[in-house]
């Protein structure tokens, strides 16, 4: 069923607004609790098993994978009856919303280059979502 | 004139996030393509359609790759500002419409291809506000 027919279902904005918000965040606090564990200096598979077993002690990726999850339920359950052509673009706002995070939250500086980059994706993947979502003889 | 490693690094993660998830994705599109539509929402017959996607083997090539791609994109995490590394990794748009038109021979419409040639200059522009 289409989420345009008829205006947008309360339940499809509640669900969008819960997918702008858990993905963002969930990438956030994944970054937050990566960077609090510093740089990886070399790949040597010791130092890569120590780097990633410091990771999954951490509370913060603990919380950023939990929220990372929240969003692909929500994610996965809005696709159950909304179109496919319809959430990618309007999840795409969820680029704003981590620049923001990530400015205003994490303290990172976000130059106007950047901003307009964002806001060409945006605009690019809400190109990609208005067309055709199946264009294959289904078997 | 010498290439700076933690560069090396870094383009290596960011390639193996874009090739990693978008391949993941696809292999997993073209596993839940050769079970059939889903049309029987009940819980027994959700997990009646899981265990049938499990026995494609595609399927868990595509969880490999999609794991791959989320280990590469914790390191990447630990390296770069958040507000990159998320919207640098939109290139798996353009890398997506490439790969579906290739492996799963889906037709891309000339829209589709604007809107990845759109997101390939905001990824630019991303990497070049990097600075």
């Amino acid at each position: 069923m289409s989420s345009q027919h008829g205006g947008l279902h309360l339940k499809t904005i509640v669900f969008l607004l819960l997918m702008v918000v858990f993905g963002p965040l969930g990438d956030v606090f994944l970054g937050k609790g990566m960077r609090e564990l510093g740089e990886l200096n070399s790949w040597a598979p010791a130092d890569l098993l120590h780097f990633f077993s410091r990771a999954f002690t951490s509370g913060t990726v603990w919380l950023g994978i939990v929220l990372l999850i929240a969003f692909f339920v929500c994610y996965t359950l809005l696709l159950s009856w909304a179109d496919f052509s319809f959430v990618q673009p309007a999840s795409s706002f969820a680029y704003v919303i981590v620049a923001l995070l990530g400015h205003y939250f994490l303290g990172e500086v976000v130059s106007v280059t950047r901003w307009f980059g964002i806001a060409l994706i945006c605009l690019g993947v809400l190109f990609v979502g208005h067309t055709p979502h199946s264009t294959t003889e289904p078997s | 004139m010498s290439i700076d490693p933690a560069l090396i690094r870094k383009v290596v993660l960011f390639f193996l996030v874009v090739c990693a998830s978008t391949a993941g994705e696809l292999c997993i599109s073209r596993a839940m393509k050769s079970i059939g539509e889903v049309k029987d929402f009940r819980p027994l017959a959700l997990l009646r359609t899981i265990w049938s996607a499990m026995q494609v083997g595609v399927l868990w090539v595509g969880l490999a790759l999609m794991t791959v791609a989320f280990f590469s994109m914790l390191m990447l995490l630990s390296m770069e500002n958040v507000s990159f590394v998320v919207p640098a990794t939109a290139l798996s748009y353009a890398a997506g419409a490439y790969g579906s038109r290739i492996f799963l021979g889906e037709r891309v419409a000339h829209l589709r291809w604007a809107g990845v040639v759109l997101v390939c200059i905001g990824v630019a522009l991303v990497w070049q506000g990097k600075g």
